[in-house]
């Protein structure tokens, strides 16, 4: 065996490296996190949130309580209450909204099934916690998220989304068709939420 | 060291439920000490409890955690001095209910959970599970899917390989440098994964009749940077390591195993590959769009743990070549199938089992759908767990600083070892 020669050529490789990395940025790739920080992909995804129109996020929510996504989370996740009036019948919109950010897996599939485009992926990652319980069950007020801050995050999924709202309660049937469920059946009482994504 | 054991003894064996007798030709090669627990049974239940013939045998549990058991895994080691007399892997620390879960929710439900199977290659775990769903409920997948499919698998493949020669370096005392230059390789490809999928490990991207998203603008061109700049890493890294002559003394003639050895223990990929048999499923099944692409299936000739990395080097330079192909090649298109069905998803009843050249080996699920939203049978035959049945016949008689370059050449991970 010709001892030596490989070894020496692999310590030219680390060598040649070892001076690269102070030129060529192929060579040297690592980001120095909290003070730097590279732009997230259209597509990045950490947990969901619910959007709403305007500017009163208990009246402007997209979610009308429907529980396709709810029943479809694979870990279960999601929990939500319709709100009734004092009559008993349903408005439209939760009540109770609450995602275990502990269990959830981003999978973002409440995200695909949801027919109203509520529901949507965040990209906030920075949500270590001492609390072990209270702050990672996060309610309906700590999902809300304004439709500004989703169109900033993810410009072109939420531009088709906009359009396809803009395009009328048509358009947004025949998104919401294969979903056809127990849901609109539960929603298609009083129309609390004018709007967007409503059926008629 | 030919542990051949007759068909008929095999079939007899098997069928009446007892374990497979040890060949008297094997234990003729390897002299048990006095002393020495003769089958797992009488092996001792303590992972460390010193042998009963005057302390000259030692029960020594590697692992759960240990810095070279790749995850949770423990090996209970018997040693006589520092040759491995007997070897047993245990695993199941990282048991999560994979496939009973498979079966209590929808298909859909299942498929982020496979993600977290082998956890390096999701996107080849997803592409396993569409496949097995897609051939069940009789679904076409668009071109354009087919070749997205392609891309990401192989994508796959090397950041799988370069990741795995950098852990078995770093099993092997080099400590640092060429895990981090798989590493640096590793983050280009997981910015071009994050990018398509949303997310560098958990990809969830594939569904059945297609991919979920399409690629976003400008993704192929940074592809093919990446893949462009591959083959320059690949020579720096042969550079680094292949003539390297600690590399080659600690790997070669270790850990050896016969082409019939590899096949009687049902090993795949580049394992076996690395044993000289030629099985790749990517030629033999021709699945999705690979018979449209051009490439070779590197074969070893010594079956050691330096065949298994030289292949794992050539694999990746193969994979070059078909992601060159593949993305010359992608066609405009939908990317899922019109009629495929997110929710409400019932494919007919039937069972069916889908499999796929994943990195590891051969990754196959095994469904039986009744009709019903749910499948009522879910069953994983995961490479890497197969792959790891027969590390003891490897490590019988290897110093135990050997067990730990055979055990990296293996390739485990051990989300999917338990499932």
């Amino acid at each position: 065996m010709n001892l030596g020669k490989g070894i020496l050529k692999g310590l030219v490789e680390t060598a040649r490296n070892f001076v690269g990395s102070y030129y060529d940025p192929a060579r040297l790739v690592t980001i120095q996190y909290p003070d730097e920080r590279r732009a997230l992909p259209e597509k990045a995804r950490s947990f969901p949130m619910l959007v709403y129109d305007g500017e009163d996020p208990e009246k402007g929510l997209r979610c009308v309580a429907c529980k396709i996504c709810e029943k479809e989370c694979p870990p279960q996740c999601i929990y939500i209450v319709l709100d009734r009036d004092e009559k008993g019948r349903p408005l439209r919109r939760p009540k109770i909204f609450d995602l275990d950010i502990s269990v959830c897996m981003s999978c973002q599939i409440c995200v695909e099934v949801c027919p109203f485009d509520a529901i949507k992926m965040n990209t906030e990652f920075e949500l270590s916690t001492a609390d072990r319980f209270g702050s990672l069950l996060l309610h309906k007020m700590d999902l809300a998220r304004p439709a500004s801050y989703y169109l900033g995050l993810h410009p072109v999924e939420a531009g088709e989304v906009n359009a396809r709202l803009a395009a009328g309660p048509g358009h947004a049937e025949t998104k919401a068709k294969p979903a056809a469920g127990p849901a609109p059946a539960a929603g298609t009482t009083s129309g609390a939420k004018p709007g967007d994504s409503d059926r008629p | 060291m030919n542990r051949r054991i007759p068909e008929d003894v095999l079939i007899e064996a098997l069928s009446t439920g007892d374990l497979v007798p040890e060949s008297p030709s094997h234990a003729a090669v390897l002299p048990r000490p006095e002393g020495a627990p003769r089958t797992a049974s009488e092996a001792k239940p303590h992972p460390i409890a010193l042998g009963d013939s005057e302390g000259t045998l030692l029960e020594v549990a590697v692992g759960p955690h240990h810095p070279s058991t790749h995850g949770v895994f423990r090996m209970d080691v018997v040693l006589d001095g520092e040759r491995v007399v007997r070897l047993k892997p245990v695993f199941g620390y990282l048991h999560r209910n994979h496939e009973k879960l498979g079966e209590g929710g929808a298909y859909l439900a299942a498929m982020p959970y496979t993600d977290r199977l082998d956890y390096f290659c999701s996107l080849t775990n997803n592409w396993a599970y569409a496949l097995a769903v897609e051939r069940l409920a009789g679904i076409e997948v668009p071109e354009r899917a087919e070749h997205i499919r392609v891309i990401t698998a192989e994508l796959t493949r090397v950041l799988n390989h370069a990741c795995l020669i950098g852990f078995l370096l770093q099993e092997l005392g080099s400590m640092g440098t060429p895990i981090m230059y798989a590493f640096r390789e590793r983050e280009k490809i997981l910015e071009l994964i994050e990018a398509l999928t949303g997310s560098r490990m958990m990809c969830n991207y594939m569904r059945f009749g297609g991919c979920r998203c399409d690629l976003p603008s400008g993704w192929i061109e940074a592809c093919r940077d990446v893949v462009e700049a591959l083959p320059r890493f690949l020579d720096e890294f042969e550079n680094l390591l292949s003539t390297n002559e600690i590399l080659m003394a600690r790997t070669q003639g270790i850990g050896v195993l016969s082409a019939e050895q590899a096949v009687q223990a049902g090993m795949t990929g580049p394992m076996l590959r690395a044993s000289g048999v030629n099985y790749d499923l990517r030629k033999v099944d021709r699945y999705g769009v690979y018979d449209r692409f051009e490439f070779g299936v590197p074969l070893g000739a010594h079956g050691d743990v330096y065949d298994r990395y030289m292949i794992r080097m050539l694999e990746m330079r193969e994979s070059v070549r078909i992601l060159q192909q593949a993305l010359r090649a992608v066609p405009a298109g939908p990317i899922i199938n019109p009629k495929a069905r997110l929710r409400g998803f019932k494919p007919p009843a039937g069972e069916v089992y889908g499999r796929i050249e994943a990195p590891k080996g051969e990754l196959g699920f095994y469904l039986i759908s009744d009709g019903s939203a749910n499948p009522y049978r879910y069953r994983i035959r995961p490479p890497s767990f197969i792959n790891l049945t027969i590390l003891e016949d490897m490590c019988r008689g290897a110093t135990l600083q050997d067990t730990v370059a055979i055990l990296g050449a293996v390739d485990i991970v051990m989300g999917e070892v338990d499932r």
